[in-house]
């Protein structure tokens, strides 16, 4: 029985790369606007988680379009790629880091605000109480509060990056090792009728997705099991 | 600066079905309970002298320091206070400990002069057995200890208090309440105490507030709003007068109690106490009978002279009556809750001296 081609490797090496980035950046930036969103009672606040909950319904391909016009030479990713002389942020890897996380957005946000939300202004009233400032209240009270919407908020970033497809045929196109990320290869292999690599790496999404559904499911029971 | 040794608090805005318009000055000591039936605005006073909640053009002054004046408004992290909820409302990620050690920074703090040691107050509040457990594996009683704890533990110069007891059972009140009375007579913390139980405010309560629909209908010291005719306290089925008396001996082989209230000693089976030790006495107006002299063969040890200071028909059927006690009325005021057939059949009248029989005291 041969093994698979090193190509698979860098694909896989290739998202999960993407992947990890891709969360890191979605909590560092996810983590103030889902407070935001949670807490603030200006009117048009939900405005803007309506613009963080399009990746929701939009197709890929109009995400996708969008993406490469703004990342391409005359949109600002195109601006910002030439800080180091490049011409586009389109079809790099670089590019396909900012398309996920614009994808994968409401997948982070969307727990980590109801997180926040449901613990109400009680413990953040009590802390006040206490002496805590605002930001000693967030990191020590309502951060390790909300850890269940963090737990489930990343590993969701983390997997629907893993199956994004759609934007990243769009933006990153299907350069090895740069945006040729496992989902592409599947769609590759078929084109070119490889079915048993086909298979193998779509058995293994199928795997992958099980295992973080069942993770959800678990970190869910155990925040409800804390709450008691 | 003026108002040292206050609490001034003044507050107006809309509150959902009626106008808050609060004001009041209190010492700054003792327990003064903020009492009225349930949405009167009494939690609202309370949280906006927090600081949790802010009212423009509130005033808040605590021992002479503004909290907020004019446009000045100390934020709720910047103040001195404790603040007890109704719920306990522990940080459920942290144990016993973590919480009550949170407002103090994590150091335990040591017991000095002017401030509440970790010790004593795991002492005072019986948390010894329970510091190592999460909050989700104590009893509704332990949970609002800690609470009170962990309010302590902050260093408040005030301590407010938002009805801590009434999301408990009766049982879990009842084994609270000494830990309470514990904290009025072992820290000279002032005390805002919002209840509209009168129960616990006869047993707690040095001053009280009485607010009515956004209102402050009367402030004072307990004893003299409870028997003032002019205050609903007084017609009330279970009205009461609080009364601080003073321990003077005990009769050991009966197990009698003589405690001194001002104008009179009153005989009470209780436990025995040191001569000079202070406590807290409440009398029923249902308790009290009044009798032209002093009654023969009767079971009753308190019957003592006293003087009929106010008389208010409450019922069609009943009167209720204030009393001074001593020959000169001059003494502690008591009420007596008698049926208009005996006072008119006595001939009963204010300003007469009779004796005051005094049934049950708690």
């Amino acid at each position: 029985m041969q093994g698979l081609p090193a190509e698979v490797w860098t694909a896989v090496r290739l998202t999960v790369e993407l992947a990890a980035i891709t969360t890191v950046i979605l909590l560092l930036l996810g983590t103030p606007l889902a407070w935001w969103l949670a807490r603030s009672r200006a009117r048009w606040k939900e405005a803007v988680g309506a613009v963080v909950a399009l990746p929701l319904v939009l197709p890929p391909t109009v995400l996708g379009f969008y993406l490469l016009v703004a990342l391409g030479p005359g949109g600002p990713g195109g601006l910002l790629a030439g800080l180091w002389g490049a011409r586009t942020l389109a079809f790099s890897f670089e590019g396909l880091v900012i398309g996920s996380v614009v994808y994968s957005m409401p997948f982070v946000v969307q727990p980590i605000r109801n997180a926040f939300e449901a613990m109400g202004d009680r413990p953040l009233e009590v802390a006040a109480t206490l002496r805590a400032s605002p930001a000693r209240a967030f990191w020590t009270v309502a951060v390790p509060l909300a850890r269940p919407g963090f737990l489930t908020g990343a590993v969701l970033g983390f997997a629907h990056t893993i199956g994004e497809f759609g934007v990243v045929l769009m933006i990153g196109g299907n350069i090895p090792g740069e945006t040729k990320v496992l989902s592409v290869a599947i769609y590759d292999y078929v084109e070119t009728m490889q079915w048993r690599e086909a298979n193998i790496l779509a058995a293994g999404m199928v795997a992958f997705a099980f295992a973080v559904i069942l993770a959800m499911t678990l970190i869910g029971r155990r925040a409800a099991r804390v709450d008691e | 600066m003026s108002g040292g040794g206050t609490i001034r608090a003044a507050f107006r805005g809309r509150l959902g079905r009626f106008e808050l318009d609060a004001a009041f000055t209190v010492p700054a000591t003792g327990v003064t309970a903020l009492f009225g039936p349930s949405g009167c605005g009494k939690t609202t006073v309370l949280r906006c002298m927090a600081g949790l909640q802010r009212l423009p053009g509130g005033v808040c002054t605590v021992d002479g320091d503004p909290w907020q004046e004019g446009d000045r408004f100390r934020p709720a992290h910047e103040r001195p206070v404790g603040y007890v909820f109704q719920e306990p409302s522990l940080f459920p990620h942290l144990s016993v400990r973590g919480n009550l050690l949170f407002g103090a920074r994590s150091r335990p703090p040591a017991a000095g002069p002017g401030r509440i040691g970790f010790a004593e107050v795991v002492e005072l509040l019986g948390l010894a057995g329970l510091l190592d457990r999460a909050p989700g594996r104590l009893s509704g009683g332990e949970r609002q200890r800690v609470a009170i704890g962990r309010a302590l533990l902050s260093q408040p110069k005030l301590l407010l208090m938002d009805e801590p007891l009434s999301a408990l059972d009766r049982a879990t009140k009842d084994e609270i309440l000494p830990f309470l009375e514990r904290l009025h007579a072992g820290l000279s913390l002032p005390v805002l105490y919002v209840s509209h139980d009168m129960a616990e405010v006869e047993r707690l309560a040095d001053h009280l507030v009485l607010m009515e629909e956004g209102r402050v209908r009367a402030a004072g010291p307990l004893a003299r709003l409870q028997t003032d005719p002019s205050l609903p306290l007084l017609a009330a089925a279970n009205a009461a007068v609080s009364l601080d008396a003073v321990v003077e001996g005990h009769d050991a082989a009966y197990g009698l109690a003589r405690l001194r209230v001002e104008g009179a000693v009153l005989a009470l089976p209780a436990r025995p106490g040191v001569p000079g030790e202070r406590r807290r006495l409440s009398v029923a107006a249902g308790a009290v009978g009044l009798a032209l002299a002093p009654p023969e063969g009767d079971t009753a040890l308190n019957v003592l002279p006293a003087r009929i200071l106010s008389a208010v028909p409450v019922t069609e059927q009943e009167v209720v009556a204030v009393l001074g006690l001593g020959p000169d009325g001059a003494g502690a005021r008591l009420l007596a809750r008698v049926t208009r057939l005996s006072w008119e059949r006595l001939g009963l009248a204010e300003g007469m001296a009779l004796y005051a029989r005094i049934g049950g005291v708690s």
